[in-house]
């Protein structure tokens, strides 16, 4: 009896994992073939006899090296660098103290403060690009790195917001309230007490933050376009791309390099990235 | 100023002080935590958002003086072949791969919630392609979909699906269309998989348990225990994939740019290539505007649902 519960169980486990191999393979395949493109000659790549699936030829890095030394991308990852610290950075501290400010304080227009912000949250960025370029323009920022620093804050703010009051409401109001007994102002108790308990909520808003610009790319595309401001997508998807001639190599390169600083934090922060998705979408 | 208060022998409060005491007060704190946001929401997104409404109902061109003309742009649209097929194309996009994420990701979630040997690894894996740049990985769908090289015809000839040598995935409009389907079903299923997760964990297990004493098959228990109590997540999901799928850009601007022949736009690429490329601003904000009664009825079930959980 308790073996065949036991057999039943492990066939149970064993065909939940066969069940996920077509899922794994639908989600790792892209990235495993952009791995393999970038790294085949030329010659294997463009033969159409070749097994597409795999190296037969031989690696080669030269796509990497004609990447990093004769295009720019250097560049645009460090425009990428500079535009998603200084712009997670900002909105992190904006969104800071409006979520404190909505999760404890009583104060005229709370309500409604809070209620935009939501609505701010579900606004695509596609809604309003025209228009955000048009005041990106009076602001003398047309074609500039610093726009994306200015604009960025209007979607990473109220998703930190949101984030970060789930975060405070979930702080007990006693453990601030005893400091502020004991003779701590509200900003002291906000500072030394709140806040070191809420690392957790402001590691995963950063985190989210941090990865929401550097994958952003419609106002990118938008607000900048020469070489020297351009951020890596941008740069990636528009300057390896000459007229009808692909190269196919160097773009497939250009988009794992692209994608790596996002691959790092996310291989050392993945339990962040699933509570902070759930906690997005469910608060 | 303060005559009267030098006559008691107690030094006035320090400035310091007078401020800290000043912050303490919630009526005070409060707007000043909140106006950095405020004022950024209201120069970088209310105001933006009055300008495309004037923009809308002007003709404005990119540097040429603009005059209000009332609805006329958003009527016009509709003489335009490129803005019906767009229009039908956004509902069949969202339509289709709202619908598939869910199927998927329903079925995906089930199977994560069961026990698994590599449970963390797995989870990664699956959630990856929502954390990659959109742009960056739809690269490689496109270089998947060359016409010459696809490595999906490769694959599917080498298997016997396809007769040689394949659909030209973004040459031809119904092929194009499932193209870029496919390649949002894909980016937005993890988001899917992994809400749904958290809303099938948070289901008591008694529940299944009494049901199964009381002789429910496990396609019983789907449909009563499981369905029913994941409404709430499910509703939310739908919601906010319906509004990010409507509005997507990144997929259509990189892998066919709304082509072949318009068949694959959307309100985002239509709006951009109308409002930049061709510098009819008037026009390009319109089409821009026609996401917004979507993003309204979001909005407004989305308000109507976290009111009755938070408040």
């Amino acid at each position: 009896m308790a073996a065949t519960a036991a057999g039943r169980r492990l066939g149970r486990k064993v065909s939940a994992h066969l069940l996920l191999v077509p899922f794994l393979i639908f989600a790792l395949f892209p990235f495993y073939h952009m791995t393999l493109t970038s790294l085949k000659q030329d010659k294997e790549l463009y033969d159409r006899t070749a097994v597409p699936l795999l190296i037969r030829q031989g690696p080669t890095l030269t796509h990497y090296t004609k990447l990093l030394w004769e295009t720019e991308f250097l560049t645009w990852t460090k425009n990428s660098l500079l535009v998603t610290f200084l712009a997670t950075a900002l909105s992190l501290t904006i969104g800071t103290v409006a979520a404190y400010a909505l999760a404890r304080l009583q104060f005229f227009g709370v309500g409604g403060f809070g209620t935009a912000i939501f609505v701010t949250y579900l606004v695509p960025t596609s809604l309003l690009f025209l228009p955000l370029a048009q005041v990106v323009n009076w602001l003398g920022l047309a074609d500039s790195k610093w726009a994306l620093v200015v604009t960025y804050p209007t979607f990473l703010v109220p998703f930190c917001t949101w984030l970060l009051m789930g975060y405070f409401r979930t702080v007990p109001k006693e453990v601030e309230e005893c400091a502020m007994v004991d003779g701590a102002t509200r900003l002291q108790a906000l500072w030394r007490i709140v806040l070191p308990i809420a690392i957790p909520g402001l590691v995963c808003a950063a985190l989210f933050a941090f990865t929401l610009s550097w994958n952003e790319f419609i106002y990118a595309l938008t607000f900048t376009s020469s070489s020297d401001e351009i951020t890596a997508s941008v740069g990636i998807t528009s300057e390896l791309i000459r007229g009808d001639i692909y190269f196919w190599g160097s773009l497939m390169a250009g988009a794992v390099l692209g994608s790596v600083p996002i691959v790092i934090l996310y291989v050392f922060f993945l339990d962040y990235y699933v509570t902070g998705l759930t906690a997005g979408a469910l608060k | 100023m303060a005559v009267g208060a030098r006559v008691v022998p107690i030094a006035p409060p320090s400035l310091r002080t007078r401020v800290s005491a000043l912050l303490d007060r919630d009526g005070i704190l409060g707007p000043i935590f909140v106006s950095p946001a405020v004022l950024l929401l209201l120069i970088l997104v209310a105001y933006p958002f009055c300008m495309a409404l004037y923009f809308s109902m002007s003709n404005a061109f990119i540097g040429r003086p603009s005059h209000f003309i009332g609805l006329k742009n958003f009527i016009n649209l509709w003489q335009s072949d490129a803005f019906r097929q767009t229009f039908q194309n956004a509902f069949v996009f969202t339509g289709a791969a709202v619908a598939v994420k869910l199927v998927l990701g329903i079925s995906l979630a089930l199977l994560l919630s069961e026990q698994l040997w590599f449970k963390r690894a797995i989870r990664g894996a699956i959630l990856l392609p929502w954390v990659i740049p959109t742009a960056l990985s739809t690269l490689g769908w496109w270089w998947m979909f060359n016409s010459l090289y696809s490595v999906v015809n490769w694959t599917g000839i080498a298997t016997g699906l396809m007769d040689p040598p394949g659909p030209n995935w973004l040459g031809q409009k119904y092929y194009a269309m499932t193209a870029v389907v496919v390649v949002n079903i894909w980016r937005g299923l993890p988001f899917f998989a992994i809400t749904i997760l958290a809303g099938l964990v948070s289901i008591p297990k008694e529940l299944y348990e009494a049901a199964e004493a009381d002789g429910a098959g496990p396609v019983a228990r789907f449909w009563l225990i499981t369905l029913p109590l994941l409404k709430p997540v499910l509703t939310i999901v739908i919601l906010f994939s319906t509004i990010f799928t409507f509005s997507e850009f990144n997929i259509i601007y990189v892998l066919t740019h709304g082509g072949p022949i318009n068949s694959t736009h959307l309100f985002a690429t239509l709006s951009r290539q109308i409002g930049l490329e061709s510098g009819r601003i008037g026009e390009g904000a319109a089409i821009s505007l026609y996401l917004f009664p979507v993003l309204m009825m979001v909005v407004y079930a989305q308000l109507k649902l976290v009111r009755k959980e938070v408040y």
